[in-house]
């Protein structure tokens, strides 16, 4: 139910006087109401629950954590070589 | 256009080698047993998906929460529902999910069978279009979910109130995470000792309001997303607070979750809609755990336009719903699970849903408490 999709931001429209944008999710597009994310430009990314943005998803934050992640299993992995020397 | 296929920033939250180095990182950390509680379907989901509990230490013990909407809205709201749409004139709007969800006599499939006119909507501003190209019917959502959901259903209603349509309503069904949290912490029976907070919702609500729980209950909690690398990054965070004797709110999944979260979606919310008490399936009535529409928004509420009272409730004898959803047994504890109990005639809705309990341990074959044999 809570399910979010991360989709990139196509173009802008207004329905209605509602804001609105064309989202690609990997390869399909589809519109969403991005009402709530309201300086949201084409290019970003956002999460999308029942048609709906919930929120931006930076790509910087996603990288800064991967980044980390990736040093920490490579000096794990480094440690364990020192081990079996 | 381009297909240039997912980026490596999203992609990289399902990178193997990553899930076991953070695997490992927990094995190296714990030093005792945990119980954790993930409070969202969606992450029971994908626990078994991929196999985590199977990859976990033995020390880790998971608790699938009640944050299943369609699991715990109230026996006494789906008989309302299924009520309402088999009244002549109304197109009755749901996700997919609720279909299925048995209520005292029937389901909305069989209503649907039965010559009712019943549409699944991918999103409740769909339900707000069919009414506009059926100005001669009424047409009705059923406005389940969290505060994840919340913002839609309150757009859909805003939406309606300014495009001037007199024929659309919704049944209040939203449901808030932070009273079940208290409900289960503060339960005589509680054996939760560290959250997995719902990533979505916090994803609109942000995690203000986690801190003063955290305190409250001694118990930490950390804001986790929903691919196999967010769920491990979670439970390493839980895992290490318990372990320091720590606690505090933190959070997991800050590519899209801040403290304060979205506060034009919590807005929106505000605008529309009010804490209401709210009755869980299988768990009770829970103060101020639901949203009721404003006074300003009430022309739109279904429960005022269709007097469905004197429907009587009965739920099943056998079906532990509650139980499981409390985090007290585990599907397989239930006489009926996988026997009288199953996707295809569920006595329940944990076994209806795709993030139900029920449903999850059934599709992914977890059917004894033997899971790593």
């Amino acid at each position: 139910m809570c399910l979010g999709i991360p989709g990139k931001i196509l173009s802008i429209y207004e329905d209605h006087g509602t804001k609105m944008a064309k989202i690609d999710f990997g390869g399909v597009s589809q519109d969403a109401c991005i009402e709530v994310i309201p300086n949201a430009k084409p290019g970003e990314w956002t999460i999308v629950h029942a048609g709906f943005a919930l929120n931006k998803l930076s790509e910087k934050e996603a990288l800064e954590t991967l980044d980390m992640l990736r040093e920490m299993t490579e000096l794990a992995e480094q440690e364990d070589l020192k081990h079996h020397d | 256009m381009i297909d240039e296929g997912s980026p490596d920033f999203l992609t990289g939250y399902r990178d193997a080698k990553l899930v076991h180095s953070v695997i490992h990182e927990i094995k190296q950390r714990i030093t005792q047993s945990w119980i954790l509680m993930e409070i969202c379907g969606g992450q029971t989901h994908a626990i078994m998906q991929y196999g985590l509990d199977q990859l976990l230490p033995d020390e880790i013990e998971l608790v699938h929460g009640p944050g299943c909407p369609v699991c715990v809205t109230s026996l006494e709201l789906i008989d309302q529902a299924l009520w309402i749409a088999k009244q002549p004139d109304v197109i009755f709007t749901s996700f997919g999910d609720m279909l299925r969800v048995p209520g005292s006599q029937e389901d909305l499939f069989s209503v649907r069978a039965f010559g009712g006119d019943v549409r699944v909507v991918y999103s409740p501003m769909n339900a707000v279009k069919i009414a506009q190209e059926n100005p001669n019917k009424e047409v009705v959502f059923f406005a389940i979910g969290f505060e994840t959901t919340a913002p839609v259903n309150a757009m859909a209603v805003i939406q309606a109130e300014k495009i001037g349509l007199h024929n659309f309503s919704i049944l209040p069904a939203n449901v808030l995470v932070p009273p079940a949290m208290h409900t289960i912490l503060s339960s005589p029976g509680n054996r939760i000792q560290g959250f997995l907070a719902a990533g979505h919702v916090c994803a609109v609500m942000g995690y203000w309001e986690y801190p003063p729980i955290a305190d409250e209950y001694q118990t930490p909690i950390v804001v986790t997303g929903f691919e196999p690398l967010d769920l491990v990054i979670g439970i390493l965070q839980t895992i290490t607070m318990l372990e320091e004797d720590r606690v505090a709110a933190e959070n997991a999944y800050s590519r899209v979750v801040s403290f304060e979260g979205n506060r034009a979606a919590q807005k929106m919310i505000n605008q529309v809609f009010e804490p209401v008490d709210r009755s869980w399936r299988g768990i009770g009535e829970i103060p101020q755990s639901g949203l009721g529409l404003r006074k300003a928004y009430k022309d739109y509420d279904a429960e005022r336009r269709f007097d469905s009272s004197g429907i009587n409730t009965s739920e099943s004898e056998i079906c532990i719903a509650g139980q499981v959803l409390q985090g007290i047994k585990k599907p397989y504890d239930c006489p009926a699970f996988g026997t009288l109990c199953t996707p295809q005639s569920p006595l329940g809705a944990p076994m209806v849903s795709s993030e139900g309990a029920c449903a999850a341990y059934y599709h992914y074959g977890r059917k004894t408490n033997d899971v790593r044999a």
